[in-house]
């Protein structure tokens, strides 16, 4: 029973301790949806549950919970039921690898990059499988366009990731980080530009949200993989969907803009000044800043179309990837200041 | 603790690749190939080949799959039909069979393969294995993925029929601007100026 007490019962904790609160994200990113996109429209969004509209998501949540699950008939009513379980298993399984803090991070594994990497590409099984077994022609057009542009965007992800690796030198997220340490122009956002453009956009991709929510395009598919879904059914793939949103949120943060290091190292009297603030909060406040971008982006543009959408991923991004990579080899080996000198020597000290 | 983990990964790996060759329906065979090649990736995680478990994911279940169950659930396969050949192929599905085991158990006996419990380092497996595929295996490693590329190459040329299909320049419609779609025409000047307007 040792090994009850001594691990699985700890890990359980640490695992609530993270799940707990992203579910109260996941809650308050629909609340904060609603408000920032409502603004940008000039409305006011939800306003009347609590103060200022705040208890709107628990309301939205009672109310999906009490909604009777509906059973197409002639669906595969196994499948039917496991698709938000696939949904929703890899939004939260990947959390396990994310460095919050210096030390506050739940499985620090050497693979880390590749296990995101391995993980939030399982996330389309949901989808696909959703839109097998609804049996419905407009579930089915969502599933295979999830297919499709998933397995794309998932290519030009990948090189992105690829090029953080060579320049940290490492797969460990926490290692990914601590290369990026000495100020704000350390990050990798400047030296990797383009591959951290290619990351996001592809990310926003990645969780079918607009400008890329052809898998859902109420306009042409109704509601596309989950159209035949209901109550607390529809619910799952609904927090899987925002988990997924606030991981990539969490990862641009620690892959390109620091993670948890603080954006004044560095700077004489403001390093100082803000010295106290937790490295949690830092890496909070970049999520939301990103979180808040995926916002902007839904209220800002129209839907891509199917074709366009392809093309970007295949013929625009992975081009970009190739050659952004090639220069940071290079750089990399050349020992091309001031990014590319002292993580050459960490990787070769790690070595 | 080890074993029961590794028992019940087996447990789960046997019955998703029985299931695969006997389920009927070809969507649910592909998904318990996704089962299969995930605890066979679990199972690798035990022998601390987590660099290998994790490319299993993301290649096999993470793309290929998909694209595999992309393509079965398109396709409209009546059962019936396909078992009627069943009797008749029986002898030769036999003969294949047992001549992968006989392959099978030639090679797994083979002195490459007879490698004890593998050893715990200290470094990671996945930079052993990147640094032994970059420098002893250089050659193999590249000429391997020449060989990929090409068949990549060529696939996309065989789906490429310049002659009957359409074809939309999207960078030529994004690129567009009102002055090539719309012409403003003054209509009234028009007919001072002619009257040959029908």
């Amino acid at each position: 029973m040792d090994i009850l007490l001594d691990h699985i019962l700890p890990t359980l904790l640490k695992i609530m301790l993270i799940v707990g609160p992203l579910m109260l994200a996941v809650a308050y990113l629909t609340y904060a949806e609603r408000k920032v996109i409502g603004y940008i429209q000039t409305r006011i969004g939800p306003n009347r549950v609590g103060p200022w509209g705040l208890l709107q998501p628990i309301a939205d949540g009672l109310k999906l919970l009490m909604k009777e699950v509906i059973f197409p008939a002639r669906s595969n009513l196994y499948l039917f039921l496991i698709a938000p379980v696939l949904a929703i298993g890899p939004a939260l399984a990947a959390w396990a690898v994310i460095p919050f803090d210096a030390e506050l991070v739940l499985a620090d594994i050497n693979a880390g990059l590749l296990y995101v990497l391995a993980i939030t590409s399982m996330s389309v099984y949901g989808v696909v499988i959703a839109g097998w077994a609804s049996n419905s022609r407009y579930a089915f057009l969502g599933g295979l366009r999830s297919a499709a542009q998933v397995v794309s965007y998932e290519i030009a992800m990948g090189f992105a990731l690829v090029g953080v690796l060579v320049a940290a030198g490492s797969l460990n997220l926490s290692e990914i980080v601590l290369a990026q340490q000495g100020g704000i122009l350390h990050w990798y956002w400047l030296p990797l530009l383009p591959l951290f453009v290619v990351y996001f956009v592809s990310g926003v991709a990645e969780t079918n949200r607009a400008p890329f929510d052809i898998a859902e395009g109420e306009s042409e598919i109704v509601a596309g993989f989950h159209v035949e879904y209901s109550g607390m059914a529809f619910a799952v793939f609904f927090l899987a969907e925002y988990a997924d949103m606030i991981l990539i949120s969490i990862l641009a943060a620690t892959l390109f803009m620091g993670g948890w290091l603080s954006p004044f190292e560095g700077i004489p009297v403001l390093e100082g000044l803000f010295s106290w603030v937790p490295g949690l909060i830092w890496l909070l406040a970049k999520t939301a800043l990103f979180l808040f971008i995926y916002l902007w982006l839904r209220a800002t543009f129209p839907r891509y179309r199917y074709d366009q959408i392809m093309r970007l991923g295949w013929k625009v991004f992975i081009p970009v990837t190739l050659v952004w990579l090639v220069i940071i080899s290079i750089a990399q080996v050349m020992d091309i200041g001031p990014w590319f000198t002292e993580t050459a020597a960490l990787a070769a000290g790690g070595a | 603790m080890n074993a029961l983990i590794f028992y019940s990964f087996a447990a789960i790996l046997l019955f998703a690749a029985v299931m695969v060759i006997t389920v009927r329906n070809p969507v649910k065979a592909a998904l318990f190939l996704v089962l299969a090649f995930f605890t066979s990736a679990g199972i690798w995680l035990m022998l601390h080949a987590e660099f290998l478990a994790i490319s299993l994911v993301l290649v096999y279940v993470g793309a290929v799959l998909v694209l595999f169950l992309f393509v079965v659930m398109m396709l409209d396969i009546d059962v019936a039909p396909l078992k009627e050949g069943f009797a008749r192929y029986l002898p030769l599905g036999i003969l294949v069979a047992a001549l992968i085991v006989v392959e099978m158990i030639t090679v797994l006996n083979a002195p490459a393969f007879n490698i004890a419990a593998p050893e715990v380092v200290e470094e990671s497996n996945t930079k052993q294995l990147g640094r032994l595929l970059y420098t002893v295996y250089v050659y193999p490693f590249e000429i391997a993925s020449v060989i990929l590329t090409v068949a990549i190459v060529a696939a996309i040329t065989l789906t490429l029929r310049e002659h009957s299909r359409k074809l939309q320049d999207i960078s030529k419609q994004v690129a567009v601007r009102r002055e090539d779609r719309v012409r403003l025409v003054n209509l009234r000047k028009k007919q001072d100026e002619g009257d040959q307007a029908p």
